[in-house]
């Protein structure tokens, strides 16, 4: 066949037992619309069914990690915004986190409240958003998706008006955070978390007795428990095989031993589960939200003892993480005194869910592939840096 | 029956879109030229320079320290200091910019600039009209265009504002009086 001439590094594969059919390599993306960004998967392919998987990523490498080391402390606390830039909230912790660990600053009983506010509400939207694309990979393309995003647009007017931007908040610092809330922002956010549980139910009648969804997702891309966990998968994919880690019950950072909330597990790890598994982690949020909203303390929002500039932390080492999103986001910092870190390093949750892509789309059909790596829940700022 | 979770689907969807006729909630998009979302007065997009009075160059309260150039984390601020002094917005002689130019396509919108600024001299502008074609001749802005009064600080931001200029003014008081034998300036500006 010809096309295997063109792709020589199929070359050495071998035609499948029958004998009449023959392997096609097929290159998906970078600019493929489902491939949730600029990625690209060398797919070979038995008839539909998938023989070889090898992701390829590096498009959007930016130098994250190495701009750092030039960068004061603060000055790359705008750039982990722009790592996965749904969640950019959650980013600012876990950075913040593992500043304050290296330095030994202590955050305000006020700013802890508002941090976790702030990423719950994250976690909401990018889970709204991310059960809007899982069904625009599927092929029902907008309803579900637009629905999601009218809810999304909310939370991101909130972060607008906290923050002064929807998505690139640049809103925690080191000891706290940049600006307490303005008048009315607590009603308003009371309003729209109040309102999110309706909105969940009527995506449920959307979409969850869905014959089609269930044809397409039951049993379709599982990963064991087994491999999940020697893989270091985390956050969602994770509890959707039903290991039970979660960092706000395993850590406890920041103030969430003080919240009643449930981690939901699944249990056969397939793509049905990753979804269900989201929309009850939203419904778990909400609590979380309703808890810290009413219990917010009045006081400072920031350490006074800590210094916007010239900030130096002592010689050591430190690593902060917590539970972004799409899992366990950390950050893991070396200073030798100076006002920049020595060393920088992200450990980004997508890059590390991605490498089971292989394992849980072989033997599948390759209209698969895109519902797995939807469900995996991808943001290509974060994989390539 | 096969077919029935598709059908409650459906009644969802029908629900949304009749609806959107009764609840006005559901409209959830304007037609953007002609109607206008009301704007929200945290929000930040480009750094301005603040001046008072009514010359937009001899009052800038910027006094060229460089910091803002130096904590930029793109890098996207150019400053060249004068070699005089003139009076600043409080009334000590200071150097002020010759060259004030910040590069909007470079710059990230961060605001820390702001934050690092002792003079509350940079402030964020939440104007997002700002498209143009030329990269360099429309794009590098210089300080006759990022020149804007503290009327319009004040119009785009009045609560944040009213907070500097509580600031300035003891400031103001402060360097006014020879040698006051109190301190009259409540202790401390609010930390940004």
């Amino acid at each position: 066949m010809s096309a295997i001439a063109e792709f020589p590094s199929a070359a050495h594969l071998t035609p499948s037992s029958d004998g009449d059919s023959q392997l096609l390599e097929v290159s998906m993306g970078p600019q493929h619309p489902s491939t949730h960004g600029v990625f690209r998967m060398d797919v070979v392919l038995d008839g539909e069914t998938v023989v070889k998987l090898k992701p390829i990523f590096g498009y959007l490498h930016r130098n994250h990690e190495k701009i750092a080391e030039d960068e004061t402390y603060l000055g790359s606390m705008p750039y982990t915004d722009r790592l996965d830039y749904f969640c950019s909230l959650t980013n600012n912790w876990a950075y913040a986190l593992a500043v304050e660990t290296l330095a030994g600053v202590q955050v305000p009983e006020r700013a802890q409240y508002l941090r976790v506010i702030t990423a719950e509400l994250t976690r909401l939207q990018n889970h709204a958003s991310l059960i809007g694309f899982l069904m625009q990979d599927m092929g029902a393309s907008g309803t579900p998706l637009m629905y999601a995003f009218r809810e999304r647009e909310k939370i991101l007017d909130l972060f607008e008006a906290l923050t002064g931007a929807r998505m690139m908040c640049n809103y925690m610092r080191f000891g706290g955070c940049r600006v307490d809330l303005p008048a009315g922002w607590l009603e308003q956010a009371k309003q729209v978390v109040a309102a999110f549980p309706r909105f969940l139910d009527q995506y449920e009648s959307l979409l969850a007795g869905n014959e089609i969804l269930m044809a397409r997702t039951q049993g379709v891309g599982v990963l064991s428990r087994e491999l999940a966990i020697n893989a270091g998968i985390t956050g969602p994919v994770l509890r959707a095989c039903g290991v039970n880690y979660d960092l706000r019950k395993v850590d406890k950072y920041g103030i969430y031993d003080r919240f009643n909330f449930r981690i939901p597990l699944g249990d056969h790890g397939d793509v049905y589960d990753r979804y269900m598994i989201r929309v009850l982690e939203m419904r778990e949020s909400i609590k979380i939200l309703e808890q810290a909203m009413r219990d917010l303390p009045e006081g400072p929002i920031t350490d006074p003892k800590t210094k916007v500039r010239n900030f130096r932390p002592k010689p050591g080492e430190a690593y902060g993480r917590i539970e972004a999103p799409k899992g366990e986001l950390g950050f893991y910092l070396i200073s030798d005194g100076t006002p920049n870190p020595y060393r920088y390093r992200v450990r980004p949750p997508s890059l590390i869910n991605l490498t089971v892509l292989e394992d849980m789309c072989l033997g599948r059909n390759i209209a698969d592939v895109v519902i797995i790596l939807g469900s995996i829940d991808i943001v290509m700022g974060e994989v390539d840096r | 029956m096969l077919g029935n979770g598709l059908l409650k689907g459906l009644t969802e969807t029908a629900r949304n879109f009749f609806g959107s006729y009764v609840d006005k909630d559901r409209l959830t998009t304007i037609q953007y030229p002609e109607e206008r979302a009301p704007r929200i007065e945290a929000s930040r997009n480009f750094p301005f320079l603040v001046y008072d009075g009514t010359d937009p160059q001899a009052g800038l309260r910027c006094v060229s320290c460089l910091i803002c150039e130096k904590e930029c984390p793109p890098k996207c601020i150019f400053i060249e200091k004068s070699t005089d002094k003139k009076p600043d917005a409080v009334g000590k002689p200071q150097f002020y910019p010759t060259r004030f130019n910040i590069d909007v396509s470079v710059c990230m919108s961060c605001q820390i600039c702001v934050e690092v600024c002792p003079f509350d001299a940079i402030k964020m502008d939440n104007d997002f009209e700002a498209s143009a074609t030329g990269r360099f001749s429309d794009l590098l802005w210089t300080k006759e265009r990022l020149a804007k009064s503290n009327e319009y600080y004040h119009h785009i931001h009045p609560t944040e504002a009213a907070d500097v200029d509580a600031v300035l003014a003891a400031a103001r008081a402060k360097a006014a009086a020879p040698r006051p034998p109190a301190p009259s300036a409540p202790g401390g500006a609010p930390e940004k």
